[in-house]
């Protein structure tokens, strides 16, 4: 209908202004710069690592040779990945269910206005919008085995003696410890800001109404708020599942996966391997473990999300 | 009596656990500030109270950073990655968010869905495919690899914000351009565009923000000093040998996470209605 609208100038230019007034035309391509930036960025890398894995490529002997699940089955008879594996699960896990539970508690504290709300909430937004390289070296330095700030205060308060003063980083139990807190440091405050944003696109006449039929706070809490606001957490534990299973950056600056070990994870050892050992068969082998995680991960929250919308 | 005082005790208990909270997210950067301004001897003596200067603040560190460092240089890489892959992303995540917000029926949920998607796979498992196409395109310790490579999140994650954005925006503002003889390519630029303002804004403050926070790329593609972005070079390079230069560590990680910070505290609100309205609507 632009068409009719619009002086034409010629045949050639009025077939082109034709096309562009399509809808599906035009639709087609405005998505296209988008789509083969991913297609070929993320797309072709994707399955080229899943050919990596089944090859037997080192940056030393770049051929392309097919080995079959031979790499996979090298990596699962090898105790120490067996190690990593549970790490992985574990430093997830605990930390997004530490970071869920603080979030949860702060958007609670954070929902009705105080003097300094403002003041208090752009604090709280600090560990997530900070680099997390960054603050983990800052981390690094509060865990320093010798002028830890964590240590001097408990020392001076007299809990413990200087000369047992814990060795953060130094002690596996300790570090995993570490890389946890630290992690779940980094996300509760995400995790606020989610539940925050959920209550708040609860609409008030429903909690009245509960509160008028005799629901008191943890009813309306559980049975009313939770419920409505499942879809927008779950949101964004999948952001934190994902970010948090898949993360090498605040292993790779606390710990370098130590002591021994005790804190790698899957991205850390695939990065080990793959890049500063330059096995990268073995390399792309280990961060496709990841995989199956991540696809159970995000296909239940879709599901869930779909079910809550109808 | 007995009412004011369980009112004085949940007002303490409530600004107590605040209190614990901030402290909690603070305090690592407290000590940043606090270190990067104190003097080496204050610093690298136990029995000083390290929660406040002992000696006179100083700032040498700072001076340290910019003068015996490549610190400089790697603000302005930083500066130079964030602002091209800025341009990249808005060029291509502009028309594919409009898009998709417009396109009806199944298939455009479905791309939108698939967009959203492609921004949970992660850097880890990408790298080692990434750095072979790196190589081959000669672009292995160059930042210019990072200016390739980085609009792979930007732009599902920009498409993702402003197709929430056009979903809101109501269609007959085109069709009232189109009437009064716009076509509909014109429409997009002459109207949708400059009524999208505050939406590309926010995309262009997140996009350049996600390329200050990104760290396992750098990490991956750069190792020669010069050609490093401002994260990696704090984090990695101002370690020699064994001995971490705190003081000076502290000062970068400062400078570098101020603006970021400013800008999450700016847009916050903005940004969580993008990740999740497009999903939840």
């Amino acid at each position: 209908m632009a068409v009719i609208a619009e002086p034409v100038a010629g045949k050639r230019a009025s077939r082109f202004q034709f096309i562009l007034d399509r809808r599906d035309v035009l639709g087609a391509i405005f998505v296209s710069p988008a789509f083969l930036y991913v297609l070929l960025l993320v797309g072709v890398p994707f399955l080229l690592a899943v050919y990596y894995s089944v090859s037997a490529y080192t940056i030393y002997d770049p051929s392309w040779r097919f080995v079959g699940l031979a790499n996979f089955r090298q990596i699962v008879q090898n105790p120490v990945f067996i190690e990593t594996l549970e790490n992985t699960f574990l430093f997830t896990f605990a930390s997004q269910f530490l970071g869920l539970v603080l979030g949860k508690f702060g958007a609670f504290l954070l929902l009705k206005p105080f003097p300094g709300r403002k003041i208090v909430r752009a604090l709280i937004i600090l560990p997530w919008a900070v680099p997390i390289a960054l603050a983990a070296v800052a981390w690094q330095w509060m865990f320093d085995s010798l002028y830890s700030v964590i240590n001097w205060t408990l020392v001076a308060l007299n809990i413990i003696d200087r000369s047992q003063a814990p060795n953060w980083l130094g002690n596996p139990h300790l570090a995993m410890l570490c890389v946890i807190v630290v992690n779940a440091w980094r996300f509760f405050p995400f995790a606020i800001v989610i539940f925050l944003a959920g209550i708040t696109s609860v609409p008030q006449d429903v909690i009245d109404a509960a509160t008028v039929d005799g629901a008191g706070f943890w009813r309306r809490n559980y049975q009313i708020i939770l419920p409505m606001i499942l879809p927008i957490v779950a949101i964004g534990l999948i952001f934190g599942i994902v970010f948090t299973f898949t993360d090498l950056s605040v292993v790779y600056l606390l710990t370098n996966g130590g002591p021994v070990g005790a804190t790698s994870v899957l991205a850390f050892e695939g990065f080990q391997v793959g890049i500063v050992s330059g096995d990268v068969s073995h390399g792309a082998a280990i961060s496709l473990f990841m995989l199956p995680v991540l696809f159970l991960v995000v296909i239940a929250m879709l599901r869930f999300i779909r079910r809550r919308e109808i | 009596m007995q009412r004011a005082i369980a009112n004085t005790l949940r007002g303490v208990s409530f600004y107590g656990a605040v209190a614990f909270f901030v402290v909690l997210t603070a305090f690592p950067f407290y000590w940043m500030v606090i270190t990067s301004f104190k003097t080496n001897a204050d610093l690298y003596d136990i029995s000083n109270i390290p929660f406040w200067f002992n000696e006179a603040p100083t700032l040498e560190h700072f001076r340290y950073l910019f003068e015996q460092t490549m610190f400089a240089r790697w603000l302005l890489n930083s500066l130079i990655i964030g602002v091209c892959v800025v341009a990249i992303t808005l060029v291509t995540a502009l028309p594919a968010g409009y898009s998709l917000a417009r396109m009806t029926g199944r298939s455009g949920e479905a791309l939108g869905i698939g967009i959203f998607l492609t921004y949970l796979v992660p850097p880890t498992l990408l790298f080692l495919p990434l750095s072979r196409i790196v190589a081959d395109l000669g672009l292995q310790n160059s930042m210019w690899s990072l200016v390739l490579v980085y609009p792979t999140f930007t732009i599902p994650f920009c498409t993702w914000l402003l197709m929430g954005f056009f979903k809101a925006m109501p269609v007959e503002i085109e069709e009232a351009a189109i009437v009064d003889g716009c076509s509909l390519f014109g429409a997009f630029i002459k109207m949708v565009i400059p009524l999208s303002m505050p939406a590309i804004l926010t995309a262009v403050i997140f996009t350049f923000t996600l390329t200050l926070q990104e760290f396992v790329y750098a990490l991956t593609f750069i190792s020669s000093t010069a050609q490093k972005p401002i994260t990696l070079g704090v984090a990695t390079d101002l370690v020699r040998g064994d001995v971490f230069f705190w003081g000076e560590i502290m000062a970068g990680a400062l400078i570098a996470s101020v603006p970021v910070a400013i800008a999450y505290n700016l847009f916050l609100d903005r940004f969580i209605s993008g990740i999740t309205g497009g999903a939840v609507k």
